[in-house]
């Protein structure tokens, strides 16, 4: 909402409040301001002139050279090249000293050898956006068409020296969708009075009942319908004033009856329609919901489709009009129109919202019924249409506007008492200063001791229940007086849950480890949904959750893996010459177990490493990510998490190396995958080798085990035994490690791989592995003889299990 | 005592100082331990000099031979000494001599640490978690991929509400969409307390709404909101907290203030502003030259939303607030296109890993 100081000052009276304060103290009232804008000029050297003559310039065929008169008896010789300028016109003149907007400062000078004392103005030279300079004067000077006194100062007749305030306003305050409504608040804030339009018309004998008739098809659609007739109209631009005050409301002047229409809309927020009568070709306007598939042409000349849910005003016959949305073509206000049916109607808000919704017309008046317009005050905003039409466009109203329905309201009580609102804010606001609140506000009201009942009017509709008297007392008493406290109830324990802080702990280990945490969309492309899919997921058979109407195909599915859009991110990096990108997302997929149900949301941690993953060059340390570096990473989680019995198994995956990647198992459930991408996949992503993983945290956290014991450090020493075995080069070394880790009972601590060889001097499809076996015992020192039988056990049996051949 | 010696002693002597002589020479000249091994063997070894002299001391009378005795013993003692002297000496040199090698050159880098760390939003929020868990409020969560009803309708806004056209939703059928608010969890919460109060939560998330993504607009995005719902809840509390709020986030010396807003699902309706930083109330292009910043809508809840959730509306207030941590991830650090928080940049992440 655009709100012209100038303007709001005919109801309320501003003297001594800036606009900056007004601004910032309506802004604490709840009208927040957006921007102030303007004055744009305001220069007492730019005046009106009259050009007495008007000469070509004898050195310049495009050049002319004006004798102007400037008030006070002077006269100016100004050099114009305006092509529209001449003799008898009343100007605008820019007199040397003065500054235009643009920073041009007027001095006098020669053309072409005649000297120029100032210079004659276009609107856009005085600052006029494009859109409000009429057609004529797009290409020329401005030339003023009213009787003006010369040598006045111009500003103010074209409103220059007006500061417009844009106000952002809530969606429940729309009784501000008008300078009367803004005048009311204004005027509570300040404590000051309001003086409204009290619109009176000459009336005609003839009755606009001859002329026409109105029938309500659907009074809960439209309540209220008025039809007035007004004759002999004279349709021409608008007088300044009027101009000014649309342009200032950001409405573009197109003629009299138009602007006039517009002028009270702003006024009193209150729609209004002109139909051109003899256009509209009968005598009785119809409202009624359309029929399915009916059409009209709107003013904008488009046909509209329209059904039983829009309603329509109708001559009867064919639609003239959306109501509340927009006027049809056909009746439309021309410039030959003498006669106008003027409407002043209350509208259903969900049935405009409705209309301009279904055919995306969202209009000044549109906004506004949508909102619910003051319905009290509907026949007095065409009471003010009728005056000015008659006092601007020299039109006769016709006695009596024809009505039909009611525009009665039933004001909502409200009933509160002084204390109940103080506790509620937390002040101690005494019964006078909330009455004076009260009338300030100018809501009818009754008090008795401490209890009020207060009737909110129907410009207030967002007044209805006692939260509402709260926020009205609380913003006029203002919210800056309202003390800090804290809430004194009992005091309650809060904190993060057992798996919040396991949460926490999974994502500072992930970041210890090297990781960097990442963030990516939830929606992802229709292919990429149902990609890198980890296997536990892929059997519940389930497609991507889709988008009625996605905003673009980039992100029309919810994922079942962060790994596409994580890998878009790695691809992001590696284009930018950052090649080593280690990321890792916590997140969740989507899983629609049933047709149209919510979702099941299951919480992974899904991970990228690409690029070297040691990289200290000048000590020669370079490494890239391998399979076993990830693995690593993960190995560490379930080890901190005491999660140890999750088991890596080779697996053949969708997009994935089928050499080098594992599922993760914990008690034979699939809980993820991690491995390679495959080199194909690669390429397509611009990669070099790339690993991933994506594991189901929901049920690695259910298996998290607590420490709750601990072992005492023993004194007695270790020892440690290597053994090397040459095996069959498909023989996964767990097997190998879980088989000695049996055998070695009871004293084998620990078994780990220290050497893997594979190649020269080995047999073809052979390799050696050679572990590594700490024994152990916290009681006492272990004999030489309980090691030496462990290991005799342990080779016999891999002899004869997995025929391995142990090396000398 | 006049004795007069016999000529052997004069030649032993001067045998014993020539081969002390001569040891110390060699000993001088030494340029390793094995060098001087070598010199302890041939003059003090078994078959050494000195004991080669010592052999010759036969033909000496009792008298003569503790004269020759002494001689050599303190000629050994001389030997020996120097050889110490010199084997500490070259000991020293080779120690210089390694610690020289081993000098390195300590401008060069150091190995880099392979450390990852938070993602600035994730930081924002759990900065904000933290505040509010010390002040005994509790993280709730809730489905990404909402009801109608949790979204919209439990939070007062009915179907047709004319407040629902200030989000844009991304439907998935009728009644699915994704969340536009993290709000339907403080009414799936409310709900679970079964009227119960105090209810004190807050609600960390991503949220989405259906926007094209450009430097100020993300279709998805995150928020956290707070509830406080309990007998006696004021005005003056939200004002309370929000103010410990926007101190321990932005700093002591910041203030707050409250404007009159308007949303479904609160009543009265509240704005909070923070002065702004740059120009400290004076006005200024960041702030467009309001000297304030807005930060979070809050308000009291509404009734209706309380009686959905099955509290009673006279019984119990409370207040809640709502904020998105990529604003004030981008107030605080002056990001400035919200995409960055998507993109996974990596010099953007980094940047976020320290203090």
């Amino acid at each position: 909402m655009l709100v012209s100081r100038k303007w709001l000052e005919q109801y309320v009276d501003l003297d001594g409040i800036s606009t900056e304060d007004l601004a910032e103290d309506i802004t604490k009232a709840g009208l927040e301001v957006e921007e102030v804008r303007g004055p744009v000029l305001n220069d007492e050297n730019i005046v009106v002139g009259y050009v007495q003559e008007c000469v070509q310039h004898p050195n310049a065929d495009k050049l002319n050279l004006c004798q102007v008169d400037v008030g006070d008896g002077e006269r100016a010789q100004i050099v114009c090249g305006a092509p529209n300028v001449s003799e008898g016109q009343y100007v605008v003149v820019a007199k040397p000293g003065a500054r235009l907007p643009g920073g041009l400062k007027i001095k006098k000078a020669k053309l072409r050898g005649e000297v120029s004392e100032g210079m004659i103005c276009s609107l856009q030279e005085l600052g006029f956006e494009d859109k409000y300079v009429p057609e004529d004067f797009k290409d020329g000077i401005y030339v003023i068409d009213e009787e003006v006194a010369v040598g006045e100062p111009a500003c103010p007749l074209l409103n220059l020296d007006d500061a417009v305030i844009e106000i952002e306003l809530t969606a429940n305050r729309s009784d501000c969708l008008s300078m009367i409504g803004v005048a009311y608040d204004v005027a509570a804030v300040y404590e000051k009075d309001l003086k409204l339009p009290e619109p009176t018309v000459y009336i005609e004998n003839e009755l606009s009942s001859d002329y026409i008739s109105v029938e309500i098809e659907n009074d809960k659609a439209n309540p209220y319908y008025g039809a007035w007739i007004i004759k002999d109209l004279d349709i021409k631009a608008s007088p300044l004033w009027l101009q000014n005050r649309l342009i200032s409301a950001g409405i573009r002047p197109i003629n009299n009856v138009v602007d006039i229409t517009n002028y009270v809309l702003m006024e009193y927020g209150q729609p209004l329609h002109a139909f051109d009568y003899d256009r509209f070709k009968s005598q009785k306007v119809v409202t009624r919901m359309a029929n399915e598939g009916e059409t009209i042409i709107t003013l904008d000349g488009e046909e509209r489709t329209l059904s039983p849910e829009h309603l329509v005003i109708t001559n009867g016959q064919s639609a003239h009009a959306i109501a509340g949305v927009m006027g049809g073509e056909e009746s439309e206000v021309q410039d030959d129109t003498t006669t106008v049916l003027l409407e002043a109607a209350y509208f259903n808000p969900s049935v405009v919202r409705q209309g301009s919704k279904d055919h995306g017309l969202r209009s000044e008046a549109s906004s506004r019924f949508e909102k619910g317009v003051d319905i009290t005050r509907v026949k007095e905003a065409a009471t003010r249409a009728a005056q000015l039409l008659s006092e601007i466009a020299g039109g006769k109203v016709l006695g009596e506007m024809v009505e039909k329905g009611s525009t009665e309201w039933n004001p909502k009580i409200v009933e509160f008492t002084a204390s109940e609102i103080n506790q509620r804010i937390g002040t101690e606001i005494a019964i006078d200063e909330m009455k004076n609140i009260i009338e300030r506000l100018r809501l009818d009201y009754e008090v008795n001791g401490e209890s009020f009942t207060v009737k909110a009017p129907a410009r207030r509709r967002d007044i209805s229940i006692k939260e509402d008297m709260v926020e009205e007392i609380a913003r006029l008493y203002g919210y800056d007086r309202i003390p800090y406290t804290l809430p004194e109830g009992v005091m309650k324990k809060g904190g993060l849950t057992p798996r919040q802080k396991l949460v926490r702990e999974v994502n500072q280990y992930l970041q210890k480890a090297g990781l960097n945490e990442s963030l990516t969309y939830s929606l992802t492309k229709e292919d990429w949904a149902n990609q890198f899919v980890s296997p536990e997921i892929k059997a519940l058979g389930l497609e991507p959750v889709a988008l009625a109407l996605p905003m673009t195909d980039l992100h029309s599915h919810l994922r079942l893996s962060a790994i596409p859009e994580l890998l878009s991110s790695v691809q992001h990096n590696v284009a930018r010459n950052q090649y080593n990108v280690a990321l890792y997302e916590l997140g969740s997929i989507y899983l629609q177990k049933e047709k149209d149900q919510q979702p099941e949301e299951n919480m992974r941690v899904a991970g990228v490493i690409t690029g070297l993953w040691e990289d200290h060059p000048w000590q020669g340390e370079k490494k890239p990510v391998d399979f076993f570096v990830i693995k690593g990473i993960l190995e560490g989680l379930f080890v901190h998490l005491h999660d140890e019995e999750v088991a890596f198994e080779k697996a053949e995956l969708d997009r994935l190396h089928p050499g080098r990647t594992a599922v993760m198992k914990l008690n034979d459930d699939i809980i993820g995958y991690v491995g390679q991408v495959h080199p194909t996949v690669q390429k397509e992503y611009d990669l070099q080798d790339t690993y991933v993983f994506d594991l189901n945290l929901d049920q690695v956290l259910e298996a998290v085990q607590y420490r709750e014991d601990y072992r005492v450090i023993t004194k007695y020493p270790a020892i440690a035994q290597d053994l090397a075995f040459v095996v069959d080069r498909d023989l996964p070394a767990k097997q190998l490690e879980d088989a000695i880790k049996e055998q070695g009972q009871p004293h084998l601590e620990t078994v780990r791989v220290f050497d893997v060889y594979q190649g020269e001097h080995m047999e073809e499809g052979k390799k050696s592995i050679a572990f590594n076996l700490i024994f152990q015992n916290d009681e006492r020192t272990l004999k030489d003889e309980e090691i030496e039988e462990a290991r005799q056990k342990i080779v016999k049996h891999l002899e004869n299990e997995y025929q391995a051949v142990l090396r000398g | 005592m006049d004795y007069i010696y016999h000529e052997e002693v004069y030649k032993l002597k001067e045998r014993l100082n020539e081969i002390k002589e001569e040891a110390l020479e060699q000993i001088q000249s030494a340029v390793d331990e094995k060098t001087l091994q070598d010199v302890r063997v041939y003059f003090l070894g078994k078959k050494g000099q000195i004991t080669e002299v010592l052999k010759g001391m036969g033909k000496l009378s009792k008298e003569e031979r503790p004269v020759i005795g002494q001689l050599a013993n303190q000629i050994r003692d001389e030997i020996s000494e120097a050889l110490e002297t010199k084997k500490t000496k070259l000991e020293q040199a080779a120690l210089e001599q390694q610690l020289e090698e081993e000098a390195v050159d300590v401008t060069l880098p150091g190995r880099p640490v392979q450390a990852g760390g938070p993602h600035l939003l994730r930081k924002v929020i759990r900065e904000i978690e933290d505040l509010f868990t010390s002040m005994g409020y509790s993280v709730a969560e809730g489905p990404e991929v909402e009801t109608d009803f949790y979204n919209f309708e439990s939070l007062n806004l009915p179907k047709n509400h004319p407040a629902r056209d200030m989000q844009d939703t991304f439907f998935i059928t009728k009644e699915l969409l994704m969340r536009t608010q993290t709000s339907p969890v403080q009414a799936r919460t409310l709900r679970k307390h079964e009227g119960q109060g105090p209810v004190k939560i807050i609600c960390p998330g991503k949220v989405y709404r259906r926007d094209t993504d450009d430097a100020t607009h993300s279709h998805q995005f995150t928020q956290i909101e707070g509830l406080y719902v309990d007998e006696n809840i004021r005005m003056s509390d939200l004002k309370g907290t929000l103010n410990v709020f926007a101190k321990h986030m932005f700093g002591e010396d910041r203030a707050i203030r409250l404007r009159p807003s308007f949303f479904p699902f609160t009543e009265p309706s509240v704005e909070m502003d923070i002065s702004c930083k740059i120009c400290q109330g004076e006005g200024c292009s960041v702030c467009k030259g309001s000297g304030w910043i807005e930060i979070l809508g809050a308000g009291m809840v509404h009734p209706n939303v309380l009686e959905m959730a099955g509290f009673d509306s006279n019984q119990y207030k409370g207040f809640a607030f709502g904020m998105g941590p990529e604003r004030i991830a981008m107030l605080k650090y002056g990001v400035e296109d919200i995409r960055h928080f998507y993109t996974n940049d990596i010099r953007f992440l980094k940047q976020f890993h320290g203090v």
